[in-house]
């Protein structure tokens, strides 16, 4: 009935090259079965447990790590006095990013009316919200008493006082936590007919209860399809000027101080750029072990991969651009600090850092202009792996060289991490994955009502 | 009148495909009846001109929390920092408000997008969590996954449940159920 025909290549010779977004042969009930089945008849494999566990231990780890954080206060880091900021920022500016490829895909990309995006975006904003509770929970502990993380929200206080409007940490609060709530929300609604799916398919009672709540009575009919899809056009269009403002505003946190490397106006579009760059090669990274783990690659397609890749050598690019600017901004203002900085990352006590970040995020990445490795699986994945190392780089780069040698000599410092740096960084990392594991489980990692369209569409082209 | 019928819900046929539901839903309301909704796994194009839906109000609804928020945002900022607790930094001005954007930004942003999510359910009505076209065994089996139903409803002037079901059995519906509400 809605059999996808290939597309017959003497008819159109352009799509010969082009593999679908969707492999051939497929029904609203296949696509249904495939992807509601690995939620509710697949049984637990052997991998999952194993991936879920170590996931676990190094979330323990996490949970260590904040304890002995919270009874012993910052000091058990490495940060100082001038590098007050260290790998919390580092970390929590790195993780915000990672989250921004999720919006892209699912908001950008659907206004753009991009097919490809379809079997990408459920999971891909999944990555956003669990990457910004890992980004979120960065400032938290840097604060050194997150009990009191609640001040930096405006409420009546006994002491009268309100938070300071005219500061970009403050700003951050913000648009942080309406970029997460903006996300859930965006999310959830994606969610809504694809719950009531699992409702009406669940193999156990309790399951059909509890995606049945979830669904909350969602039964498809065309009125209500007409406002959701109004309401989920409009969060698009909402949730493409947010993602913006996003690192836009946590640039600000730097652009807006007047370090030596920080107070520069490229910052935000670099930020948003390298923000996506990283996102979509944290997408990659999880996109090929999901398909191949759980056979889903009639969906998740070579089609997306070598999108995604595309995409990331394009911001990639404007990165590398930032980058540039940056140096010849400094030399051209002739500024003497900033003078002094581009010497210090080029010859400085750290330079081994950012010419590892030229490496992994400048020159490794050009081997993506190549057909060849843009449609190998593991060069993709391997070339994701390098990029969000980079990207990291690239925010270590900017926070320690710039605080380490600002102004005065006299108050110049050195900048090593701690066994509870790294604990911290690896924890949130076994905290994601595993938040992920668990996502692939409980809920469907691909949209099926999309998908569903998606199959609606093709079949009437091919009619 | 409803009283009457309190028990019968409506009339549902089962398509096969989009179009045949459309054409379907087309030629009810050519027949007269007024009480019809379509149910699908997904949203249709054309469904909506073929039962006549007018527009929603969920831009409405985002376009005022969207103004809410931004406003109230800017002015909960002014509130602050002019007359709550207006702190003289070396004479600047009190009302900065450059500096009070990114604030006012998001909150239109958070403000719009609840409007939208949260408008959209209450005009929904959900959450809901039982409805009567539950009770129909076929609805639960193919409406969230390959099937396409039109429902007739029993409010409608014009049903009469014989006429109904023979009227969706003549748009060669594959299945005509009963809708009951208990």
């Amino acid at each position: 009935m809605s059999t996808l025909e290939p597309p017959a290549a003497d008819k159109h010779p352009h799509l010969q090259r082009l593999t679908p977004v969707l492999g051939p042969g497929h029904t609203y009930v296949s696509i249904t079965d495939k992807i509601s089945s690995i939620v509710l008849t697949r049984p637990v494999s052997l991998g999952w447990l194993l991936g879920f566990g170590i996931c676990f231990a190094i979330m323990m780890l996490l949970m260590v790590a904040i304890t002995y954080l919270i009874g012993k206060g910052v000091g058990i880091w490495g940060i100082n006095i001038p590098i007050g900021w260290g790998f919390a920022i580092v970390n929590f500016v790195w993780w915000i990013g990672i989250g921004h490829a999720g919006t892209l895909i699912s908001a950008i990309l659907f206004l753009l009316n991009q097919k490809w995006r379809t079997s990408i975006n459920r999971f891909a904003e999944a990555m956003t919200l669990f990457a910004v509770m890992c980004a979120g929970l960065f400032p938290l502990l840097h604060t050194g008493r997150p009990w009191y993380a609640f001040w930096m929200f405006p409420y009546p206080s006994a002491m009268g006082v309100w938070p300071q409007f005219r500061s970009p940490l403050i700003w951050d609060v913000f648009a942080v936590s309406t970029y997460f709530t903006v996300s859930l929300l965006f999310w959830f609604v994606g969610l809504i007919p694809d719950l009531a799916t699992l409702r009406d398919r669940a193999t156990a009672k309790w399951k059909g209860v509890v995606y049945g709540m979830l669904a909350m009575g969602w039964r498809g009919s065309a009125r209500h399809w007409q406002r959701y899809q109004s309401a989920y056009l409009l969060l698009a269009g909402l949730a493409t000027p947010l993602v913006l403002s996003v690192h836009t505003v946590v640039s600000f946190d730097f652009a807006i101080a007047i370090v030596p490397g920080w107070h520069t106006t490229i910052f935000p579009p670099y930020f948003v750029a390298g923000a996506i760059y990283s996102g979509f090669a944290m997408v990659l990274t999880i996109a090929i072990p999901l398909r191949k783990a759980y056979g889903l690659e009639d969906y998740i397609t070579m089609r997306h991969l070598e999108n995604m890749a595309k995409v990331m050598l394009a911001t990639g690019l404007i990165v590398a651009y930032g980058y540039f600017f940056e140096f010849f901004m400094s030399e051209y203002s002739g500024n003497k600090w900033d003078v002094f900085l581009v010497a210090q990352r080029l010859h400085g006590p750290y330079a081994y850092f950012y010419y590892m970040l030229i490496l992994c995020n400048i020159l490794l990445p050009q081997l993506l202009w190549i057909h060849k490795i843009r449609t190998s699986v593991f060069m993709l994945f391997l070339m994701s792996l390098i990029v969000n190392t980079g990207m990291w780089l690239e925010r270590f780069v900017i926070v320690v060289i710039s605080l380490t040698r600002d102004f005065v000599p006299s108050a110049w410092g050195r900048y090593s991490a701690t066994f509870w740096d790294y604990a911290v960084l690896l924890g949130t990392l076994g905290l994601f994955t595993g938040l992920l594991f668990l996502f692939v489980r409980v809920l469907p990692a691909i949209s099926i009502a999309e998908m569903r369209e998606l199959v609606a569409h093709s079949s009437e082209e091919h009619e | 009148m409803e009283q009457q019928r309190s028990h019968i819900y409506g009339i549902l046929g089962e398509f096969a495909t989009p179009q045949s539901l459309i054409q379907a839903a087309k030629q009810a309301r050519q027949a007269g009846y007024t009480s019809i909704d379509a149910y699908t796994p997904f949203p249709v194009e054309g469904l909506n001109e073929a039962l006549g839906l007018k527009r929603t109000f969920v831009p409405l609804v985002t376009l005022i929390g969207g103004l809410l928020g931004g406003l109230g945002g800017f002015g909960f900022e002014y509130w602050v920092s002019v007359i709550s607790y207006p702190e003289n930094i070396g004479g600047r001005s009190l009302n900065s408000w450059p500096a009070f954007i990114p604030v006012t930004f998001e909150l239109t942003v958070l403000g719009a997008s609840l409007a939208a999510v949260f408008g959209m359910l209450a005009m929904n009505k959900l959450p809901q969590p039982h409805h009567p076209l539950f009770n129909v065994d076929r609805f639960q089996k193919h409406a969230s996954t390959d099937r396409f139903y039109l429902c007739i409803q029993a409010d409608d002037p014009k049903f009469g449940l014989a006429d109904a079901a023979r009227f969706l059995q003549g748009l060669k519906a594959e299945h005509v159920s009963e809708v009951h509400d208990d």
